[in-house]
């Protein structure tokens, strides 16, 4: 699976391969960043719905109120833009806040609170009051969720100067890039591909690899014809048919972009120099979505590179559908490979 | 209907004194399973009317170094609302939401708090933040608007000025709540408008204040309206400070143009605050005497009658009256505290004067520790600019 996808980064930091690994899925490893993080500094708190006694919906929290008490990991209100709210001034006062978000369309409530505050309090203090809060935020679809549990919100965050937006794709980066998350003193929302948190790695929590800073992409395959460029739950998606394409002789290289903001052009650029070619893949809507500002960024930096417009393929510009048409909606293997298809190789020869 | 109703009778449940064939009822005096006793509101619940002092016999045994330290700051305080009016007239202030009228709250919730504790000011409560001894021109900075924060907000432990009405409450209760967690014995006050309570943000501030036990004070100042919306259209509860009630704290009702009582009432709250005794809402009735900044209308919603009715219980001219039926100052003390209140103002308006310091680079120096990429590009470009801007400026002056 994707955890085995050779690792060649833009930094050309080898994945330490941990020792004595077992399998570990990614929803233990998030899980286990909290313990570590929580472990090694006592500043940092979990809020949340239900993170406490029964360890959240999705069990992320599980066991942190056992090992460092309710007022560490605590069980709120129901409250969206009070749990942000509340730890804003925990922020204040010199705590490392991390809120969980039940699921993504639930985190609307607390869109004011992290637009006017959250994003703005550095800037608004002169870096005098910087807010070190990390806000999870499980998002994305193919999980069979009933309506207001599948969207892929990231593009709000994305448009919102001021915060961080990160997104693991594996399991070793769910634990490596939250904990970049907590120690960082900025805000980062941590957006986790709900549907990958079962996917599993040979990932020891004993010897979790080195953290890596935020704001690095990272070319999953190499390949030199085309570039996918994509992020969190389609991932997998690419790197299946970026082994599809090896079969029709294209090679496709996939860039894993890991963090949106900051966003990576030096990796993402380097790699569509190379190969002339880009389609971006990911599940929000194609309208305003990342994938636009990707598009336009690499076309801005690479265009004499270029052999083909960057095409996109994304969610469609709807609501997000009920379980039983999401498939129809959610980039499959098949639309990639249709837009590596039209990206106009008649054109060298 | 019939006028004369006889009283519902008690019936005795265990013996249904309906028809014999209808079988006994089974005893049930249990309440469901998942009803549990909750506080009991009466001790919760308001004042019939607002708290006063001031010409009250009560005001006779008041503290005459609070009563002379009050007068004093409501005397600076009305002079700093007149003066940051007027800097807006000359174009040294962008925007001006004046606190006149309302001084007693502004003094009042600055002097209860100790150096430790921490103000949650909004956009009105500049005085607030003054009253506690910040620097006006530092306090004023989002209003002049050369920056949105003119202080180290830890350095002083004043919350930035909060604009998004309401969105400072969580920040106070979260602040208060990570203190008393770490075992510090800080108090948080916040304050709010009569508008900003129907915020959803007012109500999840309260509410998780109330469950965490959290050591904050809510001063929500009802001066009538907001903007232009009075307060009917605002809310149907019976005050405001009933609304506590709801959160299982107590409300407390008083007299806002009254500083005395509004200090009384708001330094109860803080001391039980900080004795671990959870948080309070403080409904203070006052009056927005100005418009509701320097570019609104208020005639537009609100007759002069009622102004004037207002003004004739002004919150200076009620301490001065207190003074004086005490005997605690004079004309010449009077005339001295206005000297100094001038002096401040002066000073006020001489610095403003100046032109503000401006520096581009601080766009995009502070949106995150280390400036993304993409704004490093975009702080070179603005330099190239400036830059290019300056090299023309300097050849048109060759
Ligand atoms: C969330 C939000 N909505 C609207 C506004 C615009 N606005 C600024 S002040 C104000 C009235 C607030 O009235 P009130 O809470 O009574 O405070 P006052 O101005 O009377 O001190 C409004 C609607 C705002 N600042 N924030
Ligand atoms: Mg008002």
């Amino acid at each position: 699976m994707t955890a085995s996808a050779p690792e060649t980064t833009g930094t050309a930091r080898p994945a330490r391969r941990a020792k004595a690994a077992k399998p570990a899925t990614m929803g233990q490893a998030i899980g286990r960043a909290l313990r570590d993080a929580m472990a090694e500094d006592p500043a940092v708190h979990v809020l949340g719905e239900d993170v406490g006694t029964l360890g959240g919906v999705f069990r992320i929290t599980d066991g942190l109120a056992a090992e460092f008490g309710d007022d560490r990991c605590t069980d709120t209100p129901l409250a969206e833009a009070g749990i942000l709210g509340t730890a804003v001034g925990m922020a204040m006062y010199g705590l490392r806040p991390v809120v969980e978000m039940q699921f993504d369309a639930f985190a609307y409530p607390s869109f004011e609170q992290l637009a006017s505050h959250v994003a703005k309090m550095r800037n608004r203090t002169r870096g005098a009051m910087p807010l070190p809060i990390t806000i999870r935020v499980p998002y994305g679809g193919g999980i069979g969720g009933v309506e207001h549990h599948s969207d892929s919100s990231e593009a709000y965050y994305v448009a919102t100067p001021g915060l961080h937006v990160v997104t693991p794709a594996t399991v070793e980066d769910a634990y490596g890039l939250l904990r970049a998350a907590i120690a960082s003193d900025d805000p980062v929302v941590f957006m986790e591909p709900k549907r990958l948190y079962w996917s599993k790695s040979d990932w020891s929590p004993e010897a979790p690899a080195e953290v890596e800073p935020i704001g690095r992409a990272v070319v999953r395959r190499a390949g030199t014809d085309a570039t996918l460029l994509t992020y969190g739950p389609s991932l997998p998606v690419c790197l299946e048919a970026a082994e599809a394409a090896r079969a029709e002789g294209r090679q496709l290289e996939v860039v894993d972009l890991r963090s949106l903001v900051p966003f990576d052009d030096e990796t993402v650029c380097a790699s569509v120099r190379r190969t002339g070619r880009a389609v971006v893949v990911h599940e929000a809507t194609g309208f305003g979505g990342p994938g636009a500002e990707i598009a336009a960024r690499v076309t801005e930096r690479c265009f004499h590179h270029l052999e083909a417009p960057v095409l996109r393929v994304t969610g469609f510009d709807i609501p997000y559908p009920p379980p039983m048409l999401e498939r129809h909606h959610l980039p499959g293997v098949d639309r990639v490979l249709d837009a590596v298809e039209r990206l106009q190789w008649e054109a060298r020869s | 209907m019939s006028k004369k109703r006889q009283s519902t009778p008690v019936v005795d449940r265990r013996r249904p004194t309906g028809p014999e064939d209808v079988p006994e009822a089974a005893e049930h005096t249990v309440t469901p399973p998942a009803w549990r006793p909750r506080v009991d509101p009466g001790p919760l619940l308001p004042d019939e009317s607002p708290f006063r002092l001031l010409g009250t016999e009560a005001a006779q045994e008041a503290d005459p170094a609070l009563l002379k330290r009050l007068h004093r700051e409501l005397v600076l305080g009305r002079r700093y609302n007149t003066q940051a009016t007027a800097l807006t007239k000359q174009g040294r202030l962008a925007v001006y939401p004046s606190s006149t009228g309302q001084e007693a709250c502004e003094v009042a919730a600055a002097l209860v708090l100790e150096e430790r504790d921490w103000l949650f000011p909004s956009y009105r409560d500049t005085l607030a933040a003054v009253a506690r001894g910040l620097d006006p021109m530092q306090a004023l900075t989002l209003l002049r608007g050369d920056w949105h924060t003119g202080y180290d907000p830890r350095a002083v432990r004043i919350a930035p000025l909060s604009t998004p009405l309401a969105t400072q409450l969580p920040h106070a209760v979260g602040l208060a709540h990570a203190a008393r967690l770490k075992g510090d014995d800080v108090v948080a006050l916040a304050m709010v408008g009569d508008g900003g309570t129907s915020e959803g943000d007012f109500h999840e501030a309260l509410n998780f204040a109330a469950v965490w036990q959290a050591p904050v004070v809510f001063l929500v100042q009802n001066n009538g309206f907001a903007i232009s919306v009075p307060l009917d259209k605002q809310t149907a509860a019976p005050s405001l400070a009933h609304k506590a009630v709801g959160y299982g704290m107590p409300g407390r009702l008083v007299d806002g143009n009254d500083a005395l009582a509004v200090h009384t009432v708001l330094a109860e709250a803080v001391a039980g605050a900080r004795a671990g005794g959870g948080p309070t809402l403080v409904e203070a009735i006052t009056y927005r005497i100005d418009a509701h900044t320097n570019a609104d209308d208020a005639t537009r919603y609100r007759g002069a009658e009622e102004v004037e009715a207002w003004r004739a219980h002004d919150p200076v001219e009620l301490m001065e009256g207190a003074l004086r039926a005490r005997g605690l100052a004079d004309e010449a003390a009077f005339a001295a505290v206005r000297e100094d209140a001038e002096r401040f103002a002066a000073s006020l308006r001489e610095r403003m004067n100046a032109d503000a310091e401006l520096t581009p680079a601080d766009l995009f120096d502070h949106v995150y520790a280390e400036p993304t990429p993409q704004l490093r590009e975009q702080a070179a470009q603005l330099r190239a600019e400036l830059d290019a801007e300056a090299a023309s400026h300097g050849e048109d002056l060759r």
